[in-house]
């Protein structure tokens, strides 16, 4: 008796379900919009709702709904949203995180309840290798490919001695690790900093010192903005070159950096100069729309949101998982970023590039100098069963 | 050795900034017995407005004024506001009215500036390095913000030994209720002491604009340094801060350049890159623990 109960209630919420096929698609972005970081939360943003706009608000034809919740860079929070997300208003796609403790939070309890997640920033390795899965996808990079790219570029460029410097927490020493993955020569000297450190005249006056050949620096937020201004004012800049991985140097950044950045060699899979039509229309619209110039983060979200229209596209409009996952996982769309395709671990196989921090004439920005990766293939692929 | 002359440099450096902190801090827990967790937040105004003025402006000396004043300001608005109702409540409810002034500072802030970092330069004439010693270049910036921290340092010692304000601040921190039937203002006293503390506190901020990321929230973390500072040097004490701050300085600041050369003397590199990490981040939480266990009331208590 108890079962018929229970059978003929689920039987009850289901079908209002089945009648309204005609509701929008609806996908939930967990995002980072307050705290200091809040802006790369507002460009993922603004970066997908711009693909929605053009598209009149329908992606792939099928009409979606964004729900944007913001997570305060707080893994408790991330979760809360995501699970409020599923339960109340019953979203089978999310995206949008821009922090990996947040994703390692939120994202393993998901896909294991059936709910597609598309990464448009965090792209830890856990997710990479062993722990990789169907119900998700980076549709942005594995964290340490832009620091493998400084590697391969350092190395080429002839540097012999470099000199490393992460704060002390566990995503430091990952992004140092993605370095000397493809870094050749010696190490000058590998410094750990206070997470939050303000001041690095002590850093700075060893490193001097240290005579290295070049320095790679991975130093989020103001942390960045600090290291960059201190290491110029110390005269550093022009006798030792300085290069990172993007997240230093994102036009909403060097704002605040100033002078101090010029000249910055970093590594990224995407600039606002690369030449793909795709990508012009894509910083024509986004200037247009928001008038200042896009990051890293918003091309992220916008091939987020071109992704899943191309997926749509494929299904008719159905936005039940089996069907979006093999349309999802072809990736017919065309990327701003020119090539991109999916590995086995539903990571990207992307091109990645060495920029250069420039000053124009509406502010500071980057200019791609080189390709130095094709096609490239994460490290932690080959660790993921999938095929 | 050119490498430890600079680095005793950073450290007097950076115990200076924590001296203005701290100095503020000090004066008004000795003096009106109250916990202000919010002083950092005048730090953070002095350094937003000081951006500001700069950025509209172009003149840096123009920033410092009006980054300082700013500070006075709002501390003197502040105590007339929210502290004066608190001297007679325990030190939690001062530590919660307090907290909650940090938050709201953030928040004004996000409001006003937005939740982006300013940007702030260095003066044309102070923006390069200048040669203290052949092979030796520093940069003259910092050096600007040793000597106005030395002067500032000068000047205190004077205006509370030397003059008539400052005994009557003395005087008031040891008896409240005699000094205010000697006849003087001990409410003025009082606001002005208060707005004195935040005055300190935006010239550091303001200071620390050019070299920092001026950003909300950026007083906290210095705030944390300078409680370490004013418990070590003995809460209440003007010298205590002066010897706390410099030795926290130092003691921060050599503790990231030669632990990690050190420690890989006695160590395979890689364990002793780690271990020199963590020691150096807790060198002065260390410092404050040998110290407390020798002097339990800091090295200078403010009371005998």
């Amino acid at each position: 008796m108890k079962k018929l109960v229970i059978g003929l209630c689920a039987l009850g919420l289901m079908l209002p379900t089945l009648s309204v096929a005609a509701d929008p698609v609806k996908i939930g972005m967990i995002t980072t919009l307050s705290t200091k970081a809040g802006y790369l939360g507002e460009e993922i943003r603004d970066g997908f709702q711009l693909a929605i706009d053009q598209e009149g608000g329908k992606l792939g034809g099928a009409a979606v709904e964004l729900l944007v919740e913001d997570d305060g860079a707080k893994p408790e929070k991330g979760k809360q949203i995501a699970e409020r997300f599923a339960q109340k208003d019953g979203v089978k796609i999310m995206t949008g995180i821009v922090f990996s403790n947040v994703a390692m939070a939120v994202v393993p309890k998901i896909i294991k309840e059936d709910v597609l997640y598309l990464s448009a920033n965090a792209g830890p390795s856990d997710l990479a290798g062993a722990g990789c899965d169907p119900n998700y996808f980076s549709v942005a990079y594995q964290n340490d490919n832009l620091d493998e790219v400084v590697g391969q570029y350092v190395t080429e460029a002839g540097h012999k001695n470099v000199y490393l410097l992460a704060p002390n927490y566990p995503a430091g020493k990952d992004h140092l690790a993605g370095f000397k993955r493809y870094y050749k020569g010696a190490l000058a000297g590998e410094v750990y900093t206070k997470l939050d450190q303000a001041d690095y005249a002590a850093e700075i006056a060893t490193i001097r010192d240290a005579k290295p050949d070049a320095v790679f620096f991975f130093l989020p937020g103001g942390m960045g903005i600090n290291f960059i201004k201190q290491y110029a004012q110390a005269g550093l800049k022009e006798t030792i070159p300085l290069y990172g991985p993007a997240f230093s140097f994102d036009e909403r950044l060097l704002a605040a950096v100033g002078d101090a950045a010029l000249g910055v060699k970093n590594g990224s899979q995407w600039t606002h100069d690369l030449d793909y039509p795709a990508n012009k229309e894509f910083v024509a619209a986004f200037k247009k729309a928001y008038n200042r110039t896009p990051t890293l983060y918003a091309s992220q979200g916008y091939d987020t949101a071109r992704l899943i229209s191309s997926a749509l596209k494929a299904t008719g409009g159905k936005s039940d998982l089996a069907a979006l996952r093999p349309a999802l996982k072809k990736a017919e769309f065309a990327s701003v970023r020119g090539n991109f395709a999916f590995g086995n671990n539903q990571h990207p196989i992307q091109d990645i590039y060495i920029r250069e921090v420039v000053k124009t004439e509406t502010g500071f920005t980057n200019k791609t100098v080189k390709k130095v990766f094709a096609k490239h293939v994460d490290a932690y692929a080959k660790e993921c069963k999938m095929q | 050795m050119l490498l430890v002359i600079e680095q005793l440099l950073n450290g007097l450096q950076l115990g200076i900034t924590l001296f203005l902190m701290s100095a503020g801090l000090t004066l008004v827990f000795g003096i009106m017995q109250i916990i202000n967790l919010a002083h950092g937040s005048f730090y953070m105004i002095g350094a937003y407005v000081g951006a500001t003025v700069a950025a509209r402006s172009g003149s840096f000396l123009l920033a410092v004024v009006a980054g300082v004043a700013a500070a006075a300001v709002v501390g003197a608005v502040v105590e007339v506001l929210v502290l004066r109702h608190l001297y007679k409540r325990q030190h939690l409810d001062q530590v919660l009215a307090t907290f909650g002034l940090i938050m709201f500072f953030n928040e004004l802030i996000r409001v006003i500036w937005g939740r982006q970092p300013l940007f702030m330069s260095i003066p044309a004439g102070l923006s390069k390095s200048i040669q203290i010693m052949p092979g030796l270049p520093y940069p003259t910036y910092r050096l600007a913000v040793i000597g106005i921290g030395l002067l500032v340092a000068v000047f205190l010692w004077l205006m509370f030994a030397k003059t008539r304000i400052g005994m009557q601040i003395r005087a008031g921190s040891s008896n409240r209720e005699m000094v205010g039937a000697l006849g003087v203002n001990i409410n003025l006293l009082y606001t002005l002491v208060f707005g004195l503390g935040a005055l300190l506190a935006g010239l550091a901020g303001v200071m620390a604009g050019p070299i920092l990321a001026v950003e909300a929230g950026m007083g906290e973390s210095i705030l944390i340094l300078t409680f370490v500072v004013i418990v070590i040097g003995g809460i209440g004490s003007i010298r205590g801060a002066v010897v706390g701050a410099l030795l926290v300085g130092m003691v921060d600041t050599l503790g990231r350049a030669f632990l990690p050369a050190i420690l890989r003397t006695m160590l395979s590199a890689a364990t002793a890159d780690s271990a020199a990490a963590s020691l150096s981040s807790m060198a002065i939480y260390i410092l404050m623990a040998a110290i407390l266990v020798w002097k339990p009331r800091g090295l200078f208590p403010a009371h005998g």
